[in-house]
């Protein structure tokens, strides 16, 4: 099974690392993008058929390693 | 007073810490690795600054994980002193020891300099040896120093006097509310960005950060 956990900032935390990138962007010529939001794209290999007992287990992984709650949200898929 | 300075994998303030502890202050101090498990209940803890595991995935996010930070905590909880600088701040917060996080600097710089902080509250053991108001000048030195937290946990921190430092004329980080150094409701555990074992002495240009040691032994 493959599980992909996508970390962002919080919309109440200032992302400096995106309005840097969002500025680029505007060197670009790309003026019409608002506002970029960099976070983390992160993909686990994970072994057995259980959906939801990895769901849960992610759950877990997610909130207490692979994000901060108070400054990061998080999402997880499994394909 | 004895203290321990933890050492992970990246820390590169500890020799800094330990010698301030040792030649300085004269107390008797050692480093505890973090695979070993063991602070005595007659120990302060330094977490020291650095970068703990290379700041994968965020800064202080792997190191909460050592075997150590499990004795860190238990000695916590007994009310024991523990004083993260840095990088040790960032792995006190991920731990769960002190309130919020720290991000990116808002300029995205790494900022590398002597910056003043003003005492927010003296009446801690880690600033007994101040007076409010008082100012000290204090090396920073990080890229991740900008303090978040959420409004209503701000509002019980200021009413428990839980922010000890603020930056003196605004944060060069960014950090809410100038906050550079904050501990937790019982008082016993501090974090701050700033480095005051790199303030211990005259020749280091400026021995105010020793003040902070010095408030531990009284």
């Amino acid at each position: 099974m493959k599980a992909i956990v996508t970390v962002t900032p919080k919309k109440s935390i200032l992302d400096p690392q995106g309005d840097a990138v969002r500025k680029a962007i505007h060197h670009l010529g790309m003026e019409c993008v608002e506002s970029v939001r960099v976070g983390k794209h992160i993909e686990l290999e994970i072994s057995g058929t259980n959906v939801e007992k990895t769901r849960e287990k992610l759950e877990q992984a997610a909130k207490d390693l692979l994000s901060n709650p108070v400054i990061e949200d998080y999402k997880i898929e499994i394909q | 007073m004895k203290f321990a300075v933890l050492q992970f994998p990246g820390s590169n303030c500890d020799q800094d810490a330990f010698h301030a502890v040792r030649d300085v202050l004269k107390q008797p101090v050692r480093y505890a690795w973090h695979k070993d498990t063991r602070i005595d209940a007659d120990e302060a803890v330094i977490v020291p600054g650095g970068f703990s595991y290379g700041d994968y995935l965020r800064c202080g996010a792997i190191a909460r994980f050592s075997p150590i930070m499990a004795a860190v905590k238990e000695a916590a909880a007994r009310g024991q002193t523990v004083l993260g600088i840095c990088n040790g701040f960032q792995i006190l917060c991920e731990a769960g020891l002190l309130p919020g996080a720290l991000v990116r600097n808002t300029g995205l710089h790494f900022i590398c300099e002597t910056v003043t902080l003003s005492v927010a509250n003296s009446r801690t053991r880690f600033t007994q040896q101040t007076r409010d108001g008082d100012t000290l000048r204090i090396p920073i030195a990080h890229g991740e120093g900008n303090y978040r937290v959420d409004a209503d946990t701000l509002k019980a921190m200021e009413d428990h006097g839980q922010i000890v430092f603020r930056y003196a004329g605004g944060a060069p980080n960014g950090s809410l509310g100038d906050i550079a150094g904050v501990c937790n409701k019982e008082g016993n555990v501090l974090g701050m960005m700033p480095h005051p074992e790199r303030a211990c002495e005259p020749l280091l240009g400026s021995a105010d950060g020793l003040k902070i040691f010095q408030s531990l032994l009284k």
